[in-house]
């Protein structure tokens, strides 16, 4: 098992920057997450690392030793493919003893370890079969254990899932971390999904125009995130856009361009600054609004402009001042809040995070 | 009617003139071939004819065929040979490595043969061959000692000209099977350890192998019944069996005989695809 260090990587197309100066390191054992839009730079980035293209500038480095110049074959890594890339003309266990197989390992071990490797992916039974006679689901076991049987450094998958409905895919990413778990292999995942890459990972990285916009663990990147683009990415945010009007100790106060005011941790900042403040709409409670309802900080006073029910939850657009603010609000006992209905939102200071534009 | 009795009509409809085409041009003339090969008098002569197997016995009574049959059966193996190792190398480029406008201009260039008339290219190889030829005066011109060189009427000349007829198919039916091939299985070979060599000859070939098999059959079955190329090219040399065919029609007008022949051709060619058949479908099973 590996380390992988990711220093300075460059790698343009033309015009088009893929790749823009990008730094990471992949933990020994992690599981990790690359995530962010289409054409942001993550496939680039994996098949950098694979070896499938030279990059314009920049290192990587597995346990310390610089692989730039170590060809595809060489280097020794595990590949998973968006649509899993199945031989069609070989069974299950040749497609599994592939990887042994070009590597001269010795008949018999290639079978015991082809059979171990189907354990592992729970697929015993199915090794005479042709990758077409097998579901979405099954072929992707078999790319995983093809992947894997030849203990390579690094797991590389590149929207391994995308391919599978939902349930499947849900299935999928159970015994995906259940493996990892198993064989303690560094993992590097691309997924487009974020629930995906928070449920799965032990770190992720958001990726935008061929740049790491933030990198760390799920919780932290959702609930710190450094700029307008991760909070958005990652979930859902309200921005709040004001100035500050005063520091008191560890507060500053801001008066928002919307009207009303909210306190957020002083740190960096001073009178007449201009902030920007995402707040995640499930951190709001959301009330009906009494007659003699008083404005304060982190309290604002609002409409319901529209109540959306899905089930579990419900979604709430409430428009304050000439701000809409998006409140999602557990089903809990009480009544929906009509639309139209006069409503006050709070939420403490700390779910206040001060991002950069 | 029930739903599945109307599709039975419509697929009867739809295939039926194809079906009724084919039984007109292929069967029909075939049928009259055969009864033709057991006749004992060609039908151009006004005596009628009777029944015989005598041309069938001629053809393994008379020593000649033998080797007439075996330099078509080799000059199949060859041309097929040459015309794999020449196309295989040019679609595997125009598929994998050429992209975009250049790969429709190449393959303007690729099919530009098949636009000329055959006798024309053929005669224009005559040009090329003969000494004093473009061949000829191109090297004589770069090693002035050298020796004259005269292709013409001999065995590499019919095997030239028939390469430069046949190998556009070779290229499209190769072309086809390996632009079919996802280059992510390329990459997963790769990225399992297998250098290029390898990957290619446990990924790529096996996988093209279909577009092989019928490109070597598109080739062979032609080139093994020619006999205007042989004739143009090779002179006396390298005489086929085609071209005694052809002679019983238009020479020596004994019809029976040039039937007769044709389908002993004809079984020589199903015999040879009956052995390789189980040999091809194993190798390319999963494609
Ligand atoms: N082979 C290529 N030729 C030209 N541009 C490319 C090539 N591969 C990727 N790109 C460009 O590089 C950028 C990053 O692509 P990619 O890494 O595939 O993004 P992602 O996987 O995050 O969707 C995109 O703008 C894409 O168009
Ligand atoms: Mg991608």
């Amino acid at each position: 098992m590996s380390e992988v260090a990711v220093i300075g990587a460059v790698k343009r197309y033309g015009q088009v920057v893929a790749l823009g100066g990008v730094d990471l390191t992949f933990a020994d054992g992690e599981f990790f997450g690359l995530l962010g839009p289409s054409g942001s730079g993550k496939t680039t980035l994996l098949r950098a690392i694979a070896g499938f293209i030279d990059m314009d500038a920049g290192e990587i480095r597995v346990d310390g030793t610089d692989i730039a110049r170590i060809p595809v074959h060489k280097r020794n890594i595990g590949m998973v493919f968006q649509n899993y890339a199945l031989f069609p003309h070989l069974s299950v266990a040749e497609n599994i003893a592939f990887g042994l197989d070009v590597r001269n390992v010795p008949k018999g071990e290639i079978r015991a370890r082809v059979g171990e490797s189907l354990d592992l992916v729970r697929l015993s039974g199915l090794e005479g079969r042709r990758p077409r006679q097998l579901s979405g689901g099954q072929q992707q076991r078999v790319a995983l254990a093809r992947a894997l049987v030849t203990r390579p450094q690094v797991l590389l998958l590149d929207e391994p899932l995308s391919a599978l409905d939902k349930h499947l895919r849900q299935e999928m990413q159970v015994e995906l971390r259940r493996i990892q778990r198993q064989i303690g292999i560094t993992t590097i995942f691309v997924t487009h999904d974020q629930e995906e890459a928070l449920t799965l990972s032990d770190r992720v990285a958001i990726f935008n125009q061929g740049r790491v916009v933030q990198a760390g663990a799920p919780r932290e990147v959702y609930e710190r995130p450094v700029n307008r683009f991760a909070a958005g990415f990652l979930g859902e945010a309200n921005f709040l856009q004001g100035k500050v009007v005063e520091v008191a100790g560890a507060a500053a106060r801001v008066e928002l361009a919307s009207g009303g005011q909210i306190l957020v941790p002083a740190t960096g900042l001073s009178v007449g600054a201009p902030v920007l403040v995402a707040l995640r709409p499930e951190k709001i409670s959301i009330d009906p609004a009494p007659a003699d309802a008083a404005v304060a900080p982190n309290r604002i006073l609002g409409k319901v402009s529209a109540a959306i029910f899905s089930g579990s939850s419900l979604t709430y657009r409430v428009a304050a001042g000439d701000q809409t603010v998006i409140v999602f609000e557990q089903n809990k006992s009480r009544a929906p809040l009509a639309e139209g209905s006069a409503v006050v939102l709070d939420w403490p200071v700390a779910d206040n995070v001060v991002v950069a534009p | 009617m029930t739903p599945t009795t109307r599709t039975r009509w419509a697929i009867l409809g739809l295939t039926g003139p194809a079906y009724l085409w084919l039984a007109g041009t292929i069967f029909l003339p075939l049928t009259a071939m055969l009864v033709l090969s057991f006749l004992d008098k060609s039908p151009l002569v006004p005596q009628p004819a009777s029944f015989t197997l005598a041309n069938y016995q001629a053809y393994f009574s008379k020593s000649f065929y033998w080797p007439l049959t075996r330099w078509s059966i080799e000059l199949g193996l060859w041309v097929t040979l040459f015309c794999f190792l020449i196309g295989y190398p040019a679609a595997f480029a125009l598929a994998k490595r050429v992209k975009g406008r250049w790969r429709e201009a190449i393959f303007l260039l690729i099919v530009l043969p098949f636009w000329s008339n055959a006798l024309v290219r053929v005669f224009s190889w005559t040009m090329v061959l003969r000494s004093n030829g473009i061949v000829d005066v191109a090297v004589q011109s770069v090693f002035p000692g050298a020796p004259t060189i005269d292709l013409l009427f001999s065995y590499p000349a019919v095997i030239i000209g028939l390469v430069h007829s046949y190998l556009p198919y070779m290229i499209l039916t190769c072309y086809i099977a390996l632009q079919a091939i996802d280059d992510s299985l390329i990459e997963a070979g790769r990225s399992l350890g297998a250098n290029r060599f390898t990957t290619f000859y446990r990924v790529i070939l096996p996988l093209s192998l279909p577009g092989i098999v019928s490109g070597a059959a598109l080739i062979f079955v032609p080139v093994i019944g020619s006999f205007m190329e042989p004739r143009i090219l090779g002179g006396t040399k390298g005489a086929t069996l085609g071209m005694n065919i052809e002679e019983q029609f238009t020479v020596t007008a004994n019809w029976p005989l040039g039937a007769a022949l044709s389908f002993i051709l004809l079984a020589i060619v199903l015999v040879i695809f009956g052995i390789l058949y189980p040999v091809l479908r194993r190798q390319g099973g999963g494609a």
